[in-house]
Formats: structure tokens, sequence, C-alpha cells
């Protein structure tokens, strides 16, 4: 816990940055990052705030060009006089733990402009093509002022679909040449979509890949009123952005419209206490049962099993009398 | 930590070979590619919250690149922000780089892991003496 001096520090620091100041901001997206102790705090105060923002998330497999078109879409939005913020996320290196964010390099026209703040996050170990603050600091961002925020994730396969959780709405951004991925990505990735953006659509097969997201849209209907529409871009050139703001404007007028903008809301809340409790849990946990790894070495050598484990740290750390029974 | 390419220079090699060098050694790099200003540079540090901002200069002009990034850091607040770099520097030029607020030049035949341990410490150092995060 903090003492009084750090804790009337972060106020001030939630002050600055909440009258819009960007180095404060940064500063506590980098305690967001790192510091669990500080967290809580942080998002206190920041989460009610944090509700007016449209967040858009960019999903796809690496290479696809999601930077290029979070770059223009992000220039669009300003055109419309709206502040937008940029979440980019790069996977860390598993081995080093060091991390080389790139997505800057597609973006550089935003740098200069005050209405965009743009944040690079590793994504630090976390499984889901998110960081685990990712959340957070887009909070943060809406919190800040920022009409849109723009997640964009790692380059993600199959099942790293974290964003929708996240986002308002989840772009699917694909290109051609992937061969009969889309076949394979069907659950997944291609469910995440509400509006899918075959990029490089100058490429060839990207008519392809378009009859191909057709046919599947329309064989798995979904029961939902919302179809997603496919969109054909070409980033660098910025060839077909108009069409897909139109669809991201026209998606956020559904969710508001049909009920099922709080339906989501809802979803992703119990998502999101689910996650900040097992962390608690977790860490209570570790600081209440010290015998934890002596559990771990057990599992290790199969002298006791991982739900025998668990059982026995959950009676040790007193959170019940009873154990998972 | 923010490695930037300044100016009308499209040579990149020595930047992105330090960016994978400081990425092998743990430190999350955000490279920011090639033609960037002082300007954006100091805005890329500032939303990035960088323990420090590393240029690399070919063209010659590094004294303007060097002095007004510093300028430009200083103004923005962000005099705890360790400023290094690297690139053809005439050695003459060293120390007059030094006092407009440049920490540290690496001149062409630094190793990787001499520039890895000089900014691990300074980094640290840093942390240490200030408020940074």
């Amino acid at each position: 816990m903090e003492g009084p001096e750090e804790h009337s520090s972060l106020a001030a620091l939630l002050d600055r940055a909440l009258a819009g100041d960007g180095r404060s901001a940064a500063r506590l997206m980098t305690l967001l990052e790192s510091d669990v102790d500080a967290t809580p705090a942080i998002m206190s105060r920041i989460y009610p705030l944090a509700g007016h923002a449209q967040v858009i998330g960019v999903t796809g497999p690496p290479g696809a060009g999601k930077s290029s078109l979070v770059d223009k879409l992000a220039a669009a939005f300003r055109a419309q006089g709206k502040t937008v913020g940029i979440v980019a996320v790069d996977p860390s290196s598993p081995f080093t733990g060091g991390a080389l964010l790139g997505d800057r390099i597609r973006m550089q026209g935003r740098f200069s402009d005050p209405g965009v703040f743009i944040r690079s996050m590793a994504s630090r170990g976390q499984p889901g093509g998110l960081a685990k603050a990712s959340q957070n600091v887009v909070a943060l961002m809406a919190a800040t002022g920022k009409d849109t925020v723009i997640i964009e994730t790692v380059g993600v396969g199959q099942e790293e679909i974290d964003v929708v959780r996240v986002a308002d709405t989840t772009v699917v951004v694909l290109v051609p040449g992937l061969g009969d991925a889309v076949q394979t990505m069907k659950a997944g990735l291609l469910e995440a979509a509400d509006v899918f953006a075959v990029n490089k659509a100058d490429y060839e097969g990207a008519e392809r890949l378009v009859k191909d997201l057709e046919l599947m849209l329309h064989l798995g209907s979904s029961g939902s009123a919302w179809s997603p529409p496919i969109v054909k871009t070409i980033a660098t050139e910025g060839s077909g952005v108009d069409q897909l703001v139109g669809s991201l404007a026209g998606h956020f007028d559904y969710l508001q419209g049909s009920g099922e903008y709080l339906k989501r809301r809802r979803r992703a809340a119990v998502a999101e206490i689910d996650g900040v409790l097992r962390g608690q849990l977790m860490s209570a946990i570790a600081r209440r049962v010290p015998a934890f790894d002596v559990y771990a070495s057990q599992v290790a050598e199969r002298k006791c099993d991982p739900y025998t484990a668990a059982d026995r740290i959950l009676r040790e750390s007193g959170l019940t009398a009873e154990g998972l029974g | 930590m923010v490695i930037a390419k300044a100016g009308m220079d499209g040579h990149d090699r020595g930047a992105k070979v330090v960016a994978r060098v400081l990425r092998d050694a743990g430190f999350e790099v955000i490279y920011t590619g090639l033609y960037q200003t002082p300007e954006s540079i100091v805005a890329t540090a500032l939303q990035e919250d960088a323990d420090a901002v590393g240029i690399s200069v070919l063209s010659a002009a590094h004294k303007h690149v060097f002095s007004e990034t510093a300028r430009e850091m200083r103004q923005q607040g962000l005099d705890d922000v360790i400023l290094f770099g690297g690139g053809i520097i005439p050695p003459g030029d060293v120390e007059w780089l030094e006092q407009q607020g440049v920490r540290r030049l690496f001149l062409p035949g630094t190793s990787g892991p001499e520039i890895v341990a000089w900014l691990q410490q300074a980094v640290s150092a840093q942390r240490a003496s200030g408020s940074g995060g």
C-alpha cells in the first residue's frame, strides 16, 4: 500500500492528466502497465469518465496492414474533428522480455498532431492479442477526452480475440493470399468481426477473398440483425477508408439502436471483473500460502495432481474453510 | 526506449541494429522509422513515457538534430529523459553536443554490449534519482 505522500502525488498526476496534460497521462499509462498497487486508485478515478468514446478494435494476421489502416482511420476521424487515441500492441519476446514496437512506423503522419495520442504496448507474455493493461489504457484515453480510441492488436492467428471484450466495434483486417485460411479461420477470428476490411485489395485474389467471406457470412447466419459489411481497402493509398469509416459509424448506430451496446458492455463488464478477481485472488493466495512452490514441485513430479494441489492451497489460504468442495 | 532516425537520411541500418540489440537485452524499444523531426521525436518520447531516446544521424545534420531535440525535450519538461545517439559524428563535435544535453554519443565501431551496458546503468541511475517511471 502507498503512503499518504505517494497517494497525493498520484492524485495530482490524475488531476493533471484529466486536465489534458499528455505527459501525466503517459506516466499513468506506465503505472497501469507496471504498478498493480497504483492501478485500483487510477481506475476508480477514471472509469466513470471513460464511457463516451467509441472504441474500435483492429485485428488480423501479421502483415495484413493493420497499422497502416489505423493510421488512415485516425486521419479520417481527425478530418471529422474528432480526437483520437491509439493503443498499438506488439509482441514481447518470450525469451528476453524485450520488444520491438514498430507500429508507429506506419503512423508518422500523426506524430505532430496534438489531437492524436499514440501509445505502444508490449504484450508482455499476455495471450489473447492484447497486453494485460491494454483495456485500462484505453479507458484512460477515453477519460482524458479522446472521442475515438483505436486499439490495434498484435498480429493474430485464430483465437487471440480478447479485443472483442474491449472494443465496441471490431474490424478484422484480412489480405488475399492466405489460401484457404478463410475456411480454417471460420471459428474464432472471423466470428470476432463486426466489419471486415479486405486490405491490399489491388492484390490478386482479393475478389475471391470477398466472395469467400460473403459465402461464409451467408452460410453461417448467426441470427444477429447485423451482418458484417465487407469493405475493400488499400491502406497505403487510403482507398476504401471512407467506406470503412461509414461502416464503423453504421455499426455504432446499430449497437445503440438495438440495445446490443448495453448487452456487450455487460458481457465486457463480467470479463473485466473476472480478470481483476482472478488477479486479486492469485496474489492473495500467493501472499497467504508460502508453500505454493512446494505444491508446484509436487505437481511437476506427479506426486500430486493439480486439482488436489489447488484444493489444498485454497484450504491453506484460509479464503475458504471447505476448499474447493 | 525510443529509437529514431532523424532528417532526410534514409540509412536506417544502424538504428535498426541498435533497436534489435536493445530488444534482445530486454528493453521495450519503440522504433519510429525514418525522417523524424525533433518535434516528432519528442512527442513520441512524451506519449510513450520513454526512459531514453536514441537518435541515429548519418547525414551530417547531427548538430542541428541533437541540439534541437534536446531543446524541445527541455521545453516539454522531459529533462529526466536520457538523450543519446550515434552515427557519423566528427569527434570534435562530441563535446559541444554533450554540452547541449546529449548524454552519450556512440561513434562507429561501438559494440552492442557496450551500448547495452551503458544504457542499463544510465536508466537505473535515472530512475533511482528522480520521479521516473
